[in-house]
């Protein structure tokens, strides 16, 4: 292998937390050799349009590539997958046989759709959205108007999907397992105004359900078996699981990595089977797995695009400082989402959260503010259709401001507590009971 | 050219509506749609639109790095 002089910075992943992590380090102030390795064929782009106007037709795949905000100098090794590590050696191995040493790697090689395995997955007209490419897919099989649109989950990616389909006047099916939509993202009971809007569009909402099976014909699905013994004639499935990591080369390399990510320390440097944090390597984006300061160190991920952005600049930054100067990364989340004609935007980690507080607007006029508490604290905030309320809200999370709010301390004159109505933590494969994952945009 | 919005900044202000009306827009009450790859030649429109922003959301990918490290 040539030597560690000319190695250099690797980042594995071309897409949102690779490329604003590899400008970093440019800003930085790096100007070394960087290499950039992706397996996508394409530049980075952009995946929120993805499951939104690109699937409503509004917008082309194509046309969500990102812009480039700082000159990179670097060599791009686009439709190349990493999958070897050599820890020692400091060396990746490409599919195709090629070595790349490094001095420093950025791993930030996001997540990928849960495919379907149970009965059916062979079968044609199912879908996934997480690339460019599949998007592509499913919005050419929407536009030749499929009978039936059945989708499976009712998370952020699912209900997006089935905005569209119902603008597209498709007739839509959601399957969820739980009571209401985005059950696990901000509870049942904010949940249930998509609910309303599924209702209102037409789309026909199945709470509590599993789909068991998928059926086809000449290789072409056609029916779904649900668990409630009912059937649904459908042409077009997509399935909206969320998302699981691919870091069998970095488990293979001896790092704590499965599919719910990479394990790293508080600096966002990755750790071995034996807890200790690898000097070199670092990661960021939804492979990341790191103990949040703001959650009293709680381990997470965090699935969303703000958070691909601020934790690969603050990698970037600790790669650049000595092993003895890193900087613990602390990330208050936030996401949003349009569906059904409604901006959703939310600030801190609803998960866990014991009680719910309307503090502006009601839930049955679509337009709200609710605020999250755990255990006394505020810890999170929804808005429908009220962003401007967010940023006071964002302030009270940080410092964990009382919960119920006082009444009058803002601007509301009651403020009634209800059960946000959150599912149960699932049994996450591979991953110890006490870690609880973040909220997946998926 | 290529522009990103960072919808988690974005307050729907739609300062950037009133700047470059054919490449942003208004949905519903707040939902900002926007064209991610708008002609080359509307740069001086979108940059206004980018100035317009009272919460600085808006990317813009400078002219010449476009031509500048391809993949
Ligand atoms: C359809 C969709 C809609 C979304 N909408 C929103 C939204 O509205 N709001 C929001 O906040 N967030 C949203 N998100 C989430 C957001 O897009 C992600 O958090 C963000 O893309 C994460 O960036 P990343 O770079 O960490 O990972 P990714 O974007 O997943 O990129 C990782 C890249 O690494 C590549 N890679 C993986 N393994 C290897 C390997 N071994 N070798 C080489 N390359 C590899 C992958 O192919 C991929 O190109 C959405 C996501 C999706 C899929
Ligand atoms: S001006 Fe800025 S805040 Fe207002 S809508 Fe445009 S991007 Fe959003």
């Amino acid at each position: 292998m040539s030597d560690m002089e000319t190695a250099g910075i690797v980042v594995v992943g071309g897409s949102l937390a690779g490329l604003r992590g590899a400008e970093a380090l440019r800003n930085g102030g790096y100007t070394g050799p960087l290499t950039i390795v992706g397996d996508e064929p394409y530049p980075p782009y952009d995946r929120p349009p993805l499951s939104k106007h690109v699937l409503a037709g509004a917008l082309d795949a194509a046309s969500t590539e990102l812009p480039r905000l700082v000159r990179l100098n670097a060599r791009w090794r686009l439709g190349q997958t990493v999958v070897a590590l050599d820890r020692i050696a400091r060396v990746i191995g490409l599919a195709d046989g090629s070595a790349i040493p490094f001095q420093s790697l950025l791993v930030a090689t996001g997540a990928q759709a849960r495919r379907w395995t149970r009965a059916g997955s062979e079968l044609a007209g199912v879908f996934t959205i997480r690339t460019r490419d599949d998007a592509a897919a499913l919005r050419s099989a929407l536009a030749s108007v499929p009978a039936r649109v059945l989708i499976i989950g009712g998370g952020l990616i699912g209900c997006e999907t089935a905005s569209c389909c119902s603008d597209l006047g498709l007739p839509t099916t959601l399957v969820d397992s739980n009571p209401a939509p985005l059950s696990r993202v901000l509870g049942a009971t904010v949940g249930n105004v998509i609910a309303g809007c599924m209702m209102d569009a037409g789309v026909d909402f199945r709470a509590s359900t599993h789909v068991d099976a998928l059926e086809g014909a000449f290789g072409k699905v056609v029916r779904a078996r649900l668990s409630d013994g009912s059937a649904i004639e459908t042409d077009l499935v997509v399935v909206a699981l969320g998302a699981v990591r691919e870091t069998g080369w970095l488990s293979r390399a001896g790092l704590l990595a499965d599919s719910g990510g990479l394990t790293c320390d508080s600096a966002c440097r990755a750790l071995n089977v034996e807890g200790q944090p690898d000097l070199n390597i670092f990661a960021a984006g939804d492979v990341a797995r790191w103990p949040n300061a703001h959650y009293g160190d709680r381990l997470m991920t965090v699935e969303h695009w703000g958070n691909a952005i601020e934790q690969a600049e603050h990698a970037a930054r600790n790669i650049l400082s000595d092993p003895s100067d890193q900087n613990a990364y602390r990330h208050l989340p936030a996401f949003w989402s349009s569906q059904f004609g409604i901006n959703i935007k939310t600030v801190g980690s609803a998960e866990g959260a014991e009680a719910a507080a309307i503090t502006q607007g009601s839930l049955s006029s679509r337009r709200f503010l609710a605020v999250y508490g755990r255990e006394g604290h505020t810890v999170a905030a929804v808005s429908f259709d009220e962003a401007r309320w967010l940023p006071s809200y964002a302030r009270r999370i940080e410092i964990k401001a009382t919960f119920p709010p006082v009444p009058g301390a803002i601007d509301q004159e009651r403020v009634d507590v209800v059960d946000p109505g959150f599912p149960a933590p699932r049994e996450l494969a591979g991953a110890t009971s006490s870690v609880r994952q973040e909220a997946a945009h998926a | 050219m290529r522009i990103v919005v960072d919808l988690n900044r974005c307050q729907g202000y739609a300062q950037c509506c009133y700047a470059a009306p054919e490449h942003f827009e208004l949905r519903g009450h707040e939902i900002l749609f926007y064209d991610p790859a708008p002609p080359e030649r509307e740069r001086a429109r979108i940059e206004r639109a980018q100035q317009a922003c009272p919460v600085r959301a808006i990317s813009i990918e400078p002219a010449d790095l476009a031509e500048q490290d391809e993949p």
